[in-house]
């Protein structure tokens, strides 16, 4: 394979696999807030049992997340390193605003979420959450604005030639505001929430249907509902902001969704299909015809640019963009249909009577996990074959010191630390989960535990 | 080379505090890391786990931003250095990986085969990140070969001699100290008396390191005297340095384990001061061919890049100070073990 490939692959790989943490942490982050805040309101003592419970996931997600994205932080520059020079003075100052702004307050603050129970006031401990939370979400900002100008470079002129030239900032707030940031930072938050919301929906359906921790996970799983009904929504609205966004800055990429190829003609909207790349065909496909020109435009009839107006060589794989594509939106409409279902039986009482959607939502937590995958791989394919659209090309962008055997040496290590830990991941949540939250007579309130263990220390 | 206090000056300093930041603080806890296997009692190890919990992934955010920062200021460093050490750095990851999810994962289980084994591996990779970080300096120190293009043109085995084992050894000396005494701090009792009795055994490895590294770079690579000679005052540095080196055991005796840290976490600062004075401009020496070295200048990012990651450090870091100053202060004194912990 080539170095090219292979580069790709682990690119793909470390980040695929570092992906499936942040958005669980964001998404925890947020129902933290949600219960502690009610605990605080309410005084009752079960939204602390779920607090303590869930930041003990959370800390068990952060940790992961940390651990494999020291490894994207670098890989720019041992595996990129001539697109590092390339794009430094511009992408650079967003990598280095994530780190100041945003994970000095996550792992500042996580320190009293996790370990100050017994340190500071619970209103502190509480405004941690909510710094915690903040920061989780900063950083998604951070790194989505830098992933966007990759999609849609703007605020920046090329300064030299040939193998010289490099991007230089012009505007920071064009770079940071570039067309696309806001569209996909407000569908990644929402696929985060959605990441956070059906894994606590998914362990508590389990406890329900085990007769375990009753209340508990009825509280949890209500809550969860809650953010999931609004995220699932708000990402079907943020998707198709996105998609008209797309329409306008990378066409190309919006063609391959859709597997569009011919300009002139109104484009329709495929619920599933097989592209024929070489016949330009979408085999077994069903179409809605003229949606995607009406979703666009208004109007079922005006035409969609396609994949034929770009020269072959620049038009991005189609078939994989085409069924990733469909994949996550597919996936995405599912989790509308659950999580309203659910709000739907809340409302009427009967939420917990239906063992059927209990298991349902207990096998939920694959989907945001799946659709956030599939969502970055038909963004990041589509964008092919350019690693800054219309300015660098992925095949230029490689780090001219490195060779096959040392991208296949740490290609080879990465895949058998991340399976281990993998393993051990779910391993560690399953144990969490069999041991469920800490029973109430172990717990008194945290005023009382602050005593205790001030009486404890004395007498030392 | 005439000093001119510019945008590029400022970024070679900022980065050097980041740097600096970085070794003052997860210094200590790759020093515990090193350090923990010496106790056999689960409780002791825990409590020593402990004393660096609430605060070893917040240290590493100071390596993250130190590198986001070199990405932006300096892209050239950033792309030359970690592609060109390539096999030694992703050695480095493993092993930060590991530290990581060894920390995490030690008291989640009460087997003795699976906490023994992570204790295992968490030693390991903080003695391993530590002498890495050590080969990386000695390089720059000693030059890299690099063409014209500001590629690195070596291999893996370019990268180790025996200076840059040496600095490498020397930097898991300096931690161990350095961790030696902030576990002073953070226990008591028996365990203390049991810490405290390795703090002079680390001061004694530390110096005898010191020692022959600052002889052998005086030796072999006396271009990084020249500034020293040019500007006799700078001289002051490296006594300030050897004054806060030899004021550790005289604390330690008076029993001011804080005082003791911080004249070692001075040390530290001193040591990389040195270095950074003696490699100024230059960010990355070119070895054999000094005429391609990535300097503040011809590696920098542009001067818009630099004034607007200026502005962006100029609020960031009283906000960072104020966070990790307070975290320090929330998790002072002697660790406690309670449910929430390791």
């Amino acid at each position: 394979m080539t170095t090219e490939i292979l580069a790709r692959i682990q690119f793909a790989f470390t980040v695929g696999f570092h992906y499936i943490y942040p958005p669980l942490s964001i998404g925890l982050g947020v129902i933290l807030v949600m219960m502690e805040g009610m605990y605080l309101k309410t005084k009752n003592p079960l939204y602390e049992k779920m607090t303590k419970f869930w930041v003990k996931i959370f800390a068990l997600t952060f940790a992961l997340g940390v651990a494999t994205g020291i490894v994207m932080e670098f890989e720019f520059g041992t595996n990129w390193a001539t697109y590092s020079r390339y794009v430094g003075d511009v992408f650079g100052s967003a990598l280095a605003a994530e780190g100041i702004f945003a994970f000095f307050l996550e792992s500042g603050f996580l320190a009293i979420l996790v370990f100050g129970w017994n340190k500071v006031s619970p209103r502190t401990h509480f405004i941690s959450t909510i710094m915690v939370s903040l920061g989780s979400m900063l950083s998604a900002v951070w790194i989505v604005v830098a992933n966007s100008w990759q999609q849609t470079p703007a605020g920046f002129h090329i300064v030299g030639q040939g193998l010289e030239a490099r991007a230089e900032i012009t505007d920071f707030w064009a770079m940071v505001f570039n067309p696309s940031s806001v569209d996909r930072l407000l569908h990644v938050l929402s696929g985060s929430w959605l990441a956070g919301s059906f894994l606590v929906i998914s362990v508590s359906a389990y406890y329900i249907i085990r007769k375990r921790h009753l209340d508990f996970a009825e509280y949890s799983l209500k809550i969860a509902l809650l953010l999931a009904g609004f995220a699932s929504l708000f990402q079907l609205f943020t998707g198709h902001q996105s998609a008209v966004g797309i329409s306008k800055t990378q066409p190309a990429k919006l063609a391959a969704f859709e597997a569009h190829f011919d300009s002139l003609a109104p484009a329709p909207i495929y619920l599933f299909g097989w592209v024929n790349e070489e016949q330009q065909q979408v085999k077994f496909g069903v179409a809605i015809p003229g949606m995607l020109s009406y979703l666009i435009y208004g109007n079922t009839q005006k035409p969609v640019t396609g994949l034929n107006a770009f020269s072959p060589e620049t038009r991005p794989p189609v078939n994989i963009v085409f069924q990733t594509y469909h994949f996550m939106v597919a996936i995405g409409v599912l989790l509308i249909i659950i999580s309203w279902l659910g709000i739907f039986l809340w409302w009427r009482g009967k939420l917990f009577r239906h063992k059927w959607l209990l298991y349902v939502f207990i096998f939920s937590v694959l989907g945001p996990q799946i659709a956030n995958q599939l969502g970055w791989m038909s963004a990041e394919i589509g964008r092919q074959p350019w690693i800054v659209y219309g300015l660098l090309k992925t095949s230029e962008a490689l780090s001219k010191a490195v060779t096959t055997g040392q991208i296949w040496f740490s290609l080879i290590l990465f895949t058998i630390i991340y399976i281990l830990l993998f393993v051990l991941f779910i391993y560690l949540l399953n144990e969490k989960i069999q041991h469920g939250p800490e029973e109430a007579d172990e717990i008194q309130s945290e005023y009382e535990h602050q005593k205790l263990v001030l009486e404890k220390n004395k007498t030392f | 080379m005439e000093f001119t206090f510019d945008l590029n000056t400022i970024w070679f300093i900022l980065i050097g505090i980041l740097l600096a930041g970085y070794a003052i603080l997860d210094g200590f806890d790759l020093g515990v890391g090193s350090l923990q296997l010496l106790v056999k009692d689960d409780l002791e190890r825990r409590i020593l786990i402990n004393s660096i919990g609430p605060v070893w992934d917040g240290n590493e955010v100071w390596l993250v931003t130190g590198g986001g920062a070199l990405f932006a200021a300096f892209p050239h460093v950033y792309a030359t250095v970690f592609s060109g050490f390539y096999t030694a750095f992703m050695i480095l990851l493993f092993a930060l990986i590991f530290r990581a999810v060894a920390i995490e994962f030690r008291s989640k289980q009460n087997s003795k085969i699976w906490r023994q084994s992570w204790d295992a591996a968490f030693c390991f990779a903080s003695i391993l990140i530590a002498f890495l970080m050590g080969v990386a300096l000695g390089n720059i120190v000693q030059g890299i070969p690099l063409g014209p293009d500001k590629e690195f043109t070596g291999t893996f085995w370019t990268l180790i001699s025996p200076y840059t084992v040496l600095v490498g050894i020397t930097t898991v000396a300096l931690f161990m100290m350095h961790g030696s005494i902030y576990l002073a701090m953070k226990t008591e009792g028996e365990l203390q008396a049991k810490v405290s009795s390795w703090i002079n055994n680390t001061i004694i490895f530390f110096v005898i390191c010191y020692v022959t590294t600052t002889m052998s770079t005086l030796i072999y690579f006396p271009h990084m005297v020249e500034h020293f000679k040019s500007t006799p005052i700078l001289f002051l540095v490296a006594i300030l340095n050897m004054l806060a080196i030899a004021n550790i055991p005289r604390e330690i005796h008076h029993k001011r384990n804080w005082h003791a840290f911080l004249s070692s976490s001075a040390s530290i600062l001193a040591l990389l001061t040195l270095f950074a004075i003696g490699l100024f401009p230059n960010i990355v020496l070119s070895n054999p061919n000094p005429e391609y070295s990535l300097t503040i200048y011809n590696a920098a990012s542009s001067q818009k890049t630099l004034m607007i990651m200026l502005i962006i450090a100029i609020i960031g870091i009283p906000l960072v100070l104020a966070y990790t100053i307070s975290i320090y202060r929330i998790f002072r004194g002697k660790v406690k073990i309670d449910t929430h912990s390791y």
